[in-house]
C-alpha cells in the first residue's frame, strides 16, 4: 500500500465509509456538547444578568476552564468519566460554555433600559419580560456566542479521537503520525469545511430580521437536536475485550493491519491517544493497548507485554539522525553524540522513563543522574561557538534523550544548545529537520523504515525483523534521499508491543498475541 | 382618585423624596413640576410601583397599592415615558396591542380599538406594520400614547411625555393631547420640567424642590400667589407668557370695547389671551369676534386685546 502515489481524491473515495462516519461523529459530538452548553450556559447567563454580583465569578470560572489545554482537560476526565464519548462531550461542553454565558449576559445587559422599564410598566411579569423582551432582543448577541462556540467545538472535537470518541481527528492525527498527507487532509479539509459551513449558516440565522428570527427560534433547537443525534456511541461488536490503539498504530503495517493479516486478531478497537492510553488500561477502561516496549508506564501501571510470537513488530532501535550540513557545521558533534552509543539498554530506558512518567522527576534531573552514573557527566563549558538545535517528539523518552544530548554537547564541546522539544509526531519532527529548523533528533529504525521511507511491502517485510539489516537500509536510504545521517544506535529497542494488565493476563492465561487471538475466538 | 400620604424614598444617602403628600381628583390633571433631580419622577414611579417607597402610603380609588400584585396594578395604569420605550422587535400594531394581549383580549376587539386610537392620534394605517425605528419621534410618541390608552385605564402616568421632541412637534402634539376627548375622562399625573407645558396642560400644579413639595395649586394660584421666593423665581423668567396663558377673555371682558352685532363665526370667551393673540397673528385677521356671557358679542383687535389685558393686570395688583 503505497499511499504517497495516491491522490487525495483516491484516498477519500477509498475511505468514504470511514470519512462519512467520522464526519457524522464529528457533527454529533459538536452538537451534543453544544446543546448541553446552551442548556447550561443560557440559564447561567440569565442568572448573572439578574444578579450581577455573581457575574465576575461565573465568567471568571468559565474563562479559566477555557484556558485549560484541551489534551490536559481530556486527561483529567479519564479517571472520572473513562474514555469515549462522555469525557469528550464534557470537555467540549466546557469549551463552549464561556462564549454562550458571556454573550447571553452581555446581550441582556445591553438592552435599552427604557425598553425594560416600559415592559415592567406595562405590567409584564418577570417571566414575560424574559421571554418576550429580553431574550428576543438579546438573541443576535446570544447567537453570535453560539456561533463562536460551534466553531470552537468543531476545532476541539478533532482532539476527541485522543480518547476514543471518534471524529475527524482520527484521520488528522493518524495522518500526522503516519506521515500520510492524504490522510491528514482527508480529516482536516472536512473539519475546516464543517466549521466554515456551520459558521455561515449561523451567521445567516443571526442576520435574519427579528420577525423571522422568532420562527427560527423554534426551528433552531430541532435542527441542533437532529444534528446531535448523528452521534451514535461506538458500538461494541461481540468481543469481550476492548483494545485501545493509537491513530498511528491503527494505520501501520506493523500495527493493527499486521495484527489482522498475520494473526487474524479480531478485537473491538477504539482509537485513543498515547497520552491517556496507559491510564485507561490501568483504569480497566481498556484491556489491550498498543504501547512501547520501553515505556515507563509499563512499570508504573503494572502492565505485561504480550509476546509477539509471529514477529510483526520490527525492531525500533533509537539513534540520533543528523543533517549532513549540521555535521559539517559542528565538526565535534558526531563524536559527542556517539558517546551515548550502546549505553542505554531496554531496562535502563524503561527505568528512566518510569522516573519521568511516574515519579514525575524532571527530564533534566533524570538525564544528569544517568550521565553521572555512567561517568559521562561534565559541567557545561558555557561556550558559544554556534548553536546546535535539538528536536524531540512529544513523549517522555524523547525529552530525556534531548536533555542527555544537550548536556553532552555543552560539557564536551564549545557549542551552545537550543532544544525544541515536544514536536507533535514523526512527521512534524522530520519536517522540522528537513526544513532546517532543527539539526538532529532521536529517531527509531522501524519508524524510519516504515513511516518515513515507506518502501515496497516486500522489501519492508524482508527487512523488518533483522536489526542490522534495517539499520543498514535506513542509513543508506536516508543518506541518499534526504542527506541525513544515522549515527550509532543508542542501544535500546523501543518497539511496538501489545500489553495487558499483569493480573488480567494471568487470569486469562494470555501471554502472547496468539494466546490473545485464541482467547478471543473462544469467547 | 390618587392619594399620596407622606411618601419618602432614599437612594443610598440621598433623600430623593421627602414626605410628599397630595391627592389628585377623578379626571383631574396634576403636573409635577420642578428641576431635574427634584424627585418628581421618583414620586411618579412610586404610583405604579416601579419604585417602592420607604415610608408612606399610596391609595388609588381608596385601595392601598401595596396590597395589589404589581403586575396587575400596572396593567390597569397607563404609562407614557420620555424615551417612549417601544419594543424595537415588535411592529407598531404589536406595540400598541401589548397590554390587551397580556389581558387576553380577543383579536377583533384589539383591532377595533387600535383602529379607533390611531384615528384619534392621527397615525396612518400603514404605520401599523412598521417597526419603531422607521417612525419619526413625534409618531413614536403618539404610538407610546396609544399603547398607554388602549385599555382605557382610568389613571394615566406621564413622565416627560414630550421631552424628547423638538419644539415645533412638541407644541402641536401638546395641542392634540389637550384636545383629545379620551384624556379628559382620565386622572392624570404628569411630570415635566417645562413651565409652559405645565401651564398648558395642568388643572393643578405641584411644584417640587429637593424632594419636597413647595406649593400645590392651580396655575393662576402659582402665578399670582407664589408661596415663597423659590416658587416666585421658578416662574419669573416666563412670567408674561404665563400670564397670557392663565388669563382668558372672560377675565378681561369688562376692559374690552363695547358690544357689537355679528352673525358669523365667533370664538368663545374661555379663549386664553395667548390663544387669542396666536389667532390674530396666525390667521392674519385684524379682529376677532368673541361671544361672551348672555350671547353678547365683542370685536377685538390686537391693540384692544393688550390694552384690556394691561388694565386687568393693574386691577389685579391693586386688589
Amino acid at each position: 500500500m503505497n499511499e504517497q502515489q495516491q491522490t487525495l481524491w483516491q484516498f477519500m473515495s477509498g475511505q468514504a465509509d470511514k470519512l462519512f462516519s467520522q464526519t457524522l461523529q464529528h457533527v454529533g459530538l459538536t452538537f451534543i456538547s453544544l446543546i448541553l452548553a446552551i442548556a447550561i450556559g443560557l440559564p447561567l447567563g440569565i442568572l448573572i444578568a439578574r444578579r450581577q454580583k455573581l457575574s465576575g465569578m461565573v465568567l471568571g470560572v468559565a474563562g479559566v476552564l477555557q484556558t485549560i489545554p484541551s489534551i490536559a482537560l481530556l486527561g483529567f476526565m479519564i479517571p472520572v468519566l473513562g474514555i469515549g464519548a462522555k469525557p469528550a462531550i464534557v470537555a467540549l461542553l466546557i469549551y463552549a460554555l464561556l462564549p454562550i454565558i458571556r454573550n447571553t449576559y452581555t446581550g441582556i445587559i445591553g438592552i435599552d433600559l427604557h425598553v425594560k422599564e416600559a415592559a415592567r410598566a406595562m405590567g409584564m411579569s418577570k417571566g414575560q419580560i424574559l421571554l418576550k423582551v429580553e431574550l428576543p432582543l438579546a438573541m443576535p448577541v446570544i447567537l453570535a456566542g453560539i456561533r463562536t462556540a460551534t466553531v470552537i467545538n468543531v476545532g476541539v472535537a478533532t482532539l476527541a479521537s485522543f480518547i476514543a470518541a471518534g471524529g475527524l481527528g482520527e484521520f488528522i492525527f493518524g495522518g500526522i503520525s503516519l506521515n500520510n498527507t492524504n490522510m491528514i487532509l482527508a480529516g482536516a479539509i472536512p473539519a475546516a469545511l464543517l466549521a466554515i459551513i456551520l459558521d455561515a449558516l449561523l451567521s445567516l440565522v443571526q442576520k435574519m430580521d427579528v420577525k423571522k428570527l422568532r420562527k427560527a427560534l423554534y426551528i433552531f433547537p430541532v435542527v441542533i437536536l437532529i444534528l446531535g443525534g448523528f452521534y451514535a456511541l461506538p458500538s461494541a461488536y461481540g468481543s469481550t475485550l476492548t483494545a485501545g490503539f493509537t491513530p498511528e498504530f491503527m494505520g501501520r503495517q506493523d500495527g493493527d493491519l499486521g495484527l489482522k493479516s498475520t494473526y487474524g486478531l479480531k478485537i473491538h478497537t477504539i482509537v485513543i491517544s498515547d497520552a491517556v492510553m496507559y491510564k485507561a488500561a490501568y483504569a480497566k477502561e481498556l484491556d489491550v493497548i498498543s504501547g512501547y516496549s520501553t515505556d515507563g508506564r509499563l512499570k508504573a501501571f503494572d502492565l505485561k507485554i504480550l509476546k509477539d510470537d509471529k514477529n510483526i513488530f520490527p525492531p525500533y532501535y533509537a539513534a540520533p539522525i543528523v543533517r549532513d550540513k549540521a555535521l559539517k557545521q559542528f565538526p565535534e558533534l558526531e563524536k559527542t553524540l556517539n558517546l551515548l552509543s550502546g549505553k542505554i539498554t531496554d531496562s535502563i530506558m524503561t527505568d528512566l522513563n518510569y522516573r519521568t512518567d511516574y515519579l514525575h522527576q524532571q527530564p533534566e534531573r533524570v538525564a544528569k543522574d544517568f550521565l553521572i552514573s555512567q561517568g559521562l557527566y561534565k559541567a557545561s563549558k558555557n561556550r558559544n561557538k554556534g548553536v546546535v538545535r535539538i528536536g524531540s517528539k512529544i513523549f517522555g523518552e524523547q525529552y530525556i534523550l534531548a536533555e542527555i544530548y544537550s548536556m553532552l554537547i555543552k560539557g564536551n564541546t564549545d557549542y551552545a544548545v537550543a532544544t525544541k522539544t515536544g514536536l507533535g509526531g514523526t512527521k512534524i519532527c522530520f519536517d522540522a529537520l528537513m526544513n532546517d529548523q532543527i539539526d538532529f533528533y532521536p529517531e527509531y529504525t522501524g519508524t524510519g523504515l516504515l513511516v518515513l521511507l515507506q518502501p515496497d511491502p516486500t522489501i519492508a517485510k524482508e527487512m523488518a525483523h533483522d536489526k542490522e539489516k534495517t539499520y543498514d537500509y535506513v542509513s543508506a536510504e536516508f543518506q541518499r534521499k534526504f542527506k541525513i545521517k544515522w549515527l550509532k544506535p543508542i542501544g535500546f529497542n523501543n518497539s511496538y508491543a501489545l500489553m495487558m494488565r499483569q493480573k488480567q493476563s494471568k487470569e486469562l492465561n494470555v501471554n502472547s498475541i496468539t494466546d490473545l487471538k485464541n482467547y478471543l475466538d473462544k469467547n | 382618585m390618587i392619594e399620596l400620604k407622606e411618601i419618602s424614598k432614599k437612594f443610598g444617602d440621598t433623600q430623593a423624596v421627602k414626605q410628599v403628600s397630595f391627592s389628585v381628583a377623578r379626571e383631574e390633571t396634576l403636573v409635577l413640576l420642578g428641576t431635574s433631580g427634584c424627585g418628581k419622577t421618583t414620586t411618579l414611579k412610586m404610583i405604579n410601583r416601579l419604585i417602592e417607597p420607604d415610608a408612606g402610603q399610596i391609595l388609588i380609588n381608596n385601595e392601598n397599592i401595596i396590597d395589589q400584585n404589581p403586575d396587575v396594578l400596572r396593567k390597569g395604569i397607563g404609562y407614557v415615558m420620555q424615551n417612549i420605550g417601544l419594543f424595537p422587535h415588535y411592529t407598531i400594531a404589536e406595540n400598541i396591542a401589548l397590554v390587551p394581549k397580556l389581558l387576553k383580549w380577543d383579536q377583533v376587539k384589539i383591532i377595533n380599538r387600535t383602529q379607533e386610537l390611531i384615528a384619534k392620534l392621527h397615525l396612518t394605517e400603514t404605520t401599523l406594520s412598521m417597526y419603531p425605528h422607521e417612525l419619526s419621534g413625534g409618531q413614536q410618541q403618539r404610538v407610546g400614547l396609544a399603547r398607554a390608552l388602549i385599555t382605557d385605564p382610568s389613571v394615566l402616568l406621564m413622565d416627560e411625555p414630550f421631552g424628547a421632541l423638538d419644539n415645533v412637534t412638541r407644541t402641536s402634539i401638546q395641542k392634540e393631547f389637550k384636545a383629545l376627548a379620551e384624556l379628559k375622562r382620565k386622572t392624570i399625573v404628569m411630570v415635566t420640567h417645562d413651565v409652559l407645558e405645565a401651564f398648558e396642560l395642568a388643572d393643578r400644579i405641584c411644584l417640587m424642590d429637593k424632594g419636597e413639595v413647595v406649593q400645590i395649586g392651580t396655575p393662576k394660584e402659582l402665578l399670582y400667589r407664589p408661596i415663597n421666593d423659590f416658587a416666585k423665581s421658578f416662574l419669573a423668567s416666563q412670567k408674561l407668557i404665563l400670564e397670557f396663558k392663565v388669563t382668558n377673555i372672560q377675565d378681561i371682558w369688562i376692559y374690552l370695547p363695547e358690544e357689537t352685532v355679528h352673525h358669523g363665526e365667533c370664538e368663545t370667551a374661555d379663549l386664553s389671551i395667548w390663544e387669542a393673540m396666536e389667532l390674530l397673528r396666525n390667521k392674519d385677521r385684524s379682529a376677532l369676534y368673541i361671544s361672551g356671557a348672555n350671547k353678547a358679542i365683542k370685536s377685538i383687535n390686537f391693540e384692544q386685546l393688550t390694552k384690556g389685558f394691561n388694565q386687568y393686570q393693574n386691577a389685579q395688583r391693586h386688589e
